[in-house]
């Protein structure tokens, strides 16, 4: 198993690593964090090959898992092992943690001000629209076929009008949806 | 009290195995659980609990660490980060190996296929149920509209975008429009 960094290049440490993710962590606000990772990692450190970037960040897509930290724990495992498994998923997730605790802290003390409430409700309002064009960028990377259009009008009125249990309309839809897409691809 | 953080455990660690397609996902049926089962917070606080993990660095399924705090303390926050993270952390690990031994594999491509159409309509159920929440009325939804287009067509900062989104519901409120 090759984990080591290719080229000759110095290979990091576990510590290194964290303070990376960690920075990284810290500085990315309302998503995007993939971009941040994949400048870091391979444009301007070079630490790893696009590709080898570019495999693990669809593996991390697909695969149930925040997608960040999937990709954190993919990232630090094939440059340095274990080790970096460990130093990416800590790196990536205490330290925003930690902040994320303080914020709600803070807002909590600011909700005695009615001006808090309303300006949450804006930023809420803003911040449905990350969510929104995440969704939008989702759908337009859907196969234009009647099985895949219909999984995903499926799962969204399951989901967002009837209110099902997450779990078992991902375990029926997906089940069903990833056997039609194997089918078509044993058929090619 | 460990009655609760085995219930926090109960209600995220599942919902950590469909998150597919990124956190935003499973919104929908946090705030279901949160909400309307377990009766742990209001859809007003969960509101800000999801506004102020949208404004917070770091990946959003933080969302969950800031409940867990807010219904059992200090452990509540570790059970429900732990939960929400670590399942599938083992996963990727695992598939870390498997990759590099199948690479290019069919199975692979079928999952990858099959997966994107359920989480593209998971993740606009999410931002259905949402819509459904925000309070604030025709006024919020139009800052949403707007949020959406100036994300889709200029790289504004989201943080920017939500700064903008406060100070603009605040100051529309404070004229009396809505």
């Amino acid at each position: 198993m090759q984990v080591s960094p290719q080229g000759g290049m110095e290979r990091p440490s576990a510590l290194h690593l964290f303070l990376i993710f960690a920075r990284i962590g810290l500085t990315s606000f309302g998503g995007g964090l993939s971009g941040w990772l994949l400048r870091e990692f391979v444009q301007d450190r070079a630490w790893m090959t696009e590709d080898e970037f570019l495999n693990g960040l669809s593996l991390s897509q697909a695969l149930p898992g925040v997608n960040v930290k999937n990709m954190a724990i993919w990232i630090g495992y094939r440059l340095l092992g274990p080790p970096g498994a460990v130093a990416g998923l800590s790196g990536i997730i205490l330290p925003p943690a930690i902040v994320i605790v303080a914020l709600g802290v803070l807002f909590a003390w600011l909700a005695r001000f009615p001006l808090t409430h309303l300006a949450l409700d804006g930023a809420a309002a803003a911040a449905i629209g990350l969510s929104l064009v995440m969704g939008i960028t989702a759908a337009r990377r859907v196969r234009r076929g009647v099985v895949p259009l219909t999984v995903m009008a499926a799962t969204f009125v399951t989901v967002g009008v009837l209110h099902w249990p997450l779990l078992w309309v991902v375990l029926a839809a997906g089940s069903f949806s990833v056997g039609v897409e194997y089918a078509r691809l044993a058929r090619r | 009290m460990p009655g609760t953080l085995l219930d926090l455990a109960r209600v995220f660690a599942p919902l950590s195995l469909v998150t597919i397609g990124g956190g935003q996902a499973i919104v929908s049926d946090i705030q279901r659980q949160v909400v309307d089962v377990h009766h742990w917070l209001t859809e007003a606080q969960f509101m800000n609990d999801f506004a102020i993990a949208r404004m917070a660095p770091g990946p959003s399924s933080l969302l969950v660490t800031l409940i867990g705090w807010q219904v059992a303390g200090f452990w509540g926050a570790v059970v429900a980060t732990a939960s929400i993270f670590g399942p599938t952390a083992f996963l990727i690990y695992g598939v870390a190996h498997l990759w590099m031994r199948y690479r290019g594999a069919r199975w692979q491509e079928a999952l990858e296929r099959g997966l994107r159409s359920v989480a593209a309509g998971m993740i606009l159920a999410a931002v259905y149920v949402l819509l459904g929440t925000l309070e604030g009325g025709w006024m919020a939804r139009g800052i949403t509209a707007v949020a959406t287009v100036a994300l889709m067509v200029t790289r504004v900062s989201p943080l920017l975008l939500l700064g903008c989104g406060a100070a603009g519901f605040v100051v529309l409120r404070g004229l009396g429009v809505g």
